[in-house]
């Protein structure tokens, strides 16, 4: 366990390396290049070099990103374009938000897709099955952002339960706090729910058919046993996969609904950051939320391991 | 009835010697497709999906107005006798603008089947059953391309790019090849021991005969599930990119701009939110359904099963 921890941290390092490579990329994707939009049109060529001078524009790039790497680490993101800002000051603010929102998502999908999706294992061509599997087809259908302006009809504007958008964060006003979270975590959760409970099912079903559980059946293990300790432990293994997969699409997600409820999130800042050219905050923003994704996929790829023990003793 | 002796037979040599009769069966994939057709989700999907083809090759002809003409006077209306789907904040037609919606929608969708899909296969063969540093190579670009939500890879093409309807389906393209390589590796990892590749390396067959005429025939009946479903993701991300303003441009019609724009009249007109949604919503059912009713069609465990 303890040989497979530690190569999975350096299977990490360069995913880490790669992706933070891309993240640095970003800059140098702009037509043109960065210097140029600083710089305005009306540069003249010695002020343009200036300027790139200055930003290290004019060195190799392996030696610009060894730099970008060890400001990265020293916490200096660079400063945003348009309002001069320390980038990370801008993350600060933003990011416990977005983390907030997605883990609250994650959790809640969590809580609903894996019941229904054994259920719906269990009583596969049943009643129950087919009334699951209509309202999931119908959530799976349902872009999570015409949801959230439905949810926002129904909810805010008709029943007036809950606000129309905004964030609440205040340890006294928990009241206030959890129901401006309600709405978009909900919204956000069903979708990965939808998708999980569907996920869950499909593998249970295909290892039922399994020599080993037709095994345990004619053993005359009971059904319940042969679904929780033969067929469930096998099952969720790709859903654990799958999960962690889904947090790509939950954080994408989050950008999505951050905008829908103005939830002031880092999605936000990133959107802002595209259509003001302000490159570094899109950077910013980008390096954050794939850092958590990083961190989310090692804590699955470990769970992962405690579940199956054929992935610990192989190596 | 009197039985016939051995002796009949034998003295009877004039009788035409006939071959045994063997029914024919039908190529496996053809009575998948039939059983998905037969089955009433699968062509719910299919009857949807022809509908919003239908619709995007022939809009300009079936559209009741130019989606980019403004009614004056007419802004903001509910669904009536003349505009059935109601007008926007510019008294557009939103009838007409959801029909050419279709276009940005189907159209990134069948780029991102055609290029996403063939890249993100053959990778996931080569993955799977070169196995060793191809695949541990393989595995680190996925990786590190996983960690970049379908979206944000979108953000980073079309910051570079600018937004607009080809680069959105660039970015969707990449963005679901190495989920789709995942898929075929896990795949062909599950087949390559099994006792018929042994066989047929046994007798000599050499790697790319054994992935693609062995492995890969029993792992595209998942993939093609896949990809079903993958067309979904593709319509879902043009739409929520166009949703961020950053997809289909103005005034050229798309479902999520149509969507995002209804947020700021929720209030007055709520109906600006209904149509494009309802529409957008009914192709990813379809898509959905069809991928369900394509899965149940291709799963011979199932179906021999009686399930």
């Amino acid at each position: 366990m303890g040989r497979f921890i530690i190569r999975r941290f350096l299977q990490a390092i360069p995913v880490l390396f790669f992706s933070t490579f891309l993240v640095f990329m970003v800059i140098h994707l702009i037509p043109g290049d960065a210097a140029a939009v600083l710089a305005g049109p009306n540069a003249t060529p010695e002020a343009l070099a200036a300027i790139r001078k200055d930003m290290g524009l004019d060195q190799p790039l392996l030696v610009q990103y060894v730099v970008w790497v060890t400001h990265l680490l020293q916490g200096d993101l660079g400063k945003s374009t348009l309002s001069g800002q320390p980038i990370v000051k801008l993350l600060q603010a933003r990011a416990p938000a977005t983390i907030e929102l997605t883990l609250a998502a994650m959790s809640i999908s969590m809580i609903i897709a894996l019941p229904l999706g054994i259920l719906s294992a269990t009583h596969v061509r049943g009643r129950l099955e087919w009334f699951i599997s209509t309202i999931q087809s119908l959530w799976l259908a349902i872009p999570n952002f015409w949801a959230g302006i439905l949810a926002i009809i129904l909810f805010s504007l008709i029943l007036r339960w809950l606000p129309p958008g905004g964030r609440v964060a205040d340890a006294n006003n928990m009241g206030d706090s959890i129901k401006s979270l309600i709405l978009p975590a909900t919204t956000l959760a069903l979708y990965l729910a939808a998708a999980l409970s569907r996920f869950i099912k499909f593998n249970l079903l295909e290892v039922l058919f399994d020599d080993y559980v037709r095994t345990a059946r004619a053993k005359g293990v009971n059904d319940t046993t042969v679904v929780y300790r033969h067929a469930l432990r096998n099952a969720l293994l790709p859903v654990i996969t799958i999960l962690g997969v889904q947090f790509a699409s939950l954080l994408g997600g989050t950008v999505i609904i951050e905008s829908v409820f103005s939830w002031p999130g880092v999605g936000g800042l990133m959107i802002d950051g595209i259509s003001n050219r302000d490159y570094a905050v899109v950077q910013g923003g980008l390096l954050l939320l794939v850092m958590l994704f990083i961190v989310i996929n090692l804590l699955v790829d470990l769970t992962y391991a405690v579940i199956d023990p054929r992935i610990r003793l192989s190596d | 009835m009197a039985v016939r002796s051995a002796t009949d037979v034998v003295a009877s040599p004039a009788l035409p010697v006939t071959t045994p009769q063997v029914r024919k069966s039908p190529h496996p994939f053809a009575a998948a497709f039939r059983r998905t057709w037969r089955n009433p989700l699968g062509l719910f999907g299919m009857i949807i999906l022809s509908l919003l083809v239908f619709a995007a090759l022939f809009a300009p002809f079936i559209s009741p107005y130019d989606p980019i003409v403004q009614h004056q006077g007419k802004e903001l209306q509910g669904p009536n006798a003349q505009f059935w789907f109601g007008t926007d904040e510019l008294g557009r037609d939103l009838l007409s603008r959801v029909i050419w919606g279709t276009r940005p929608s189907l159209s990134v969708a069948l780029m991102v089947v055609g290029i996403g899909g063939v890249l993100g296969i053959l990778a996931g063969l080569a993955a799977g059953y070169l196995g060793g540093w191809a695949d541990a190579l393989l595995m680190r670009i996925f990786d590190a391309l996983f960690a970049f939500p379908a979206i944000l890879l979108g953000f980073v093409v079309i910051a570079a790019l600018g937004p607009g309807t080809s680069q959105v389906a660039i970015a969707i393209a990449i963005a679901v090849v190495p989920s789709l390589g995942r898929v075929a590796r896990s795949l062909v990892l599950k087949e390559r021991y099994r006792d018929y590749v042994l066989a047929a390396r046994c007798v000599g067959a050499g790697s790319v005969r054994v992935m693609l005429k062995h492995v890969l025939p029993n792992a595209v009946s998942p993939m093609i599930v896949n990809l079903a479903l993958l067309m979904g993701f593709a319509v879902l991300a043009e739409a929520g990119l166009a949703f961020l303003g950053l997809g289909t441009q103005p005034p050229q019609p798309s479902w999520g701009a149509m969507l995002n724009s209804s947020r700021a009249y929720l209030r007055v007109d709520p109906w600006m939110a209904i149509g494009p949604g309802i529409v957008l919503a009914m192709l990813l059912l379809g898509l959905n359904y069809l991928a369900d009713a394509l899965r149940e069609a291709f799963d011979p465990r199932r179906v021999n099963a009686g399930l």
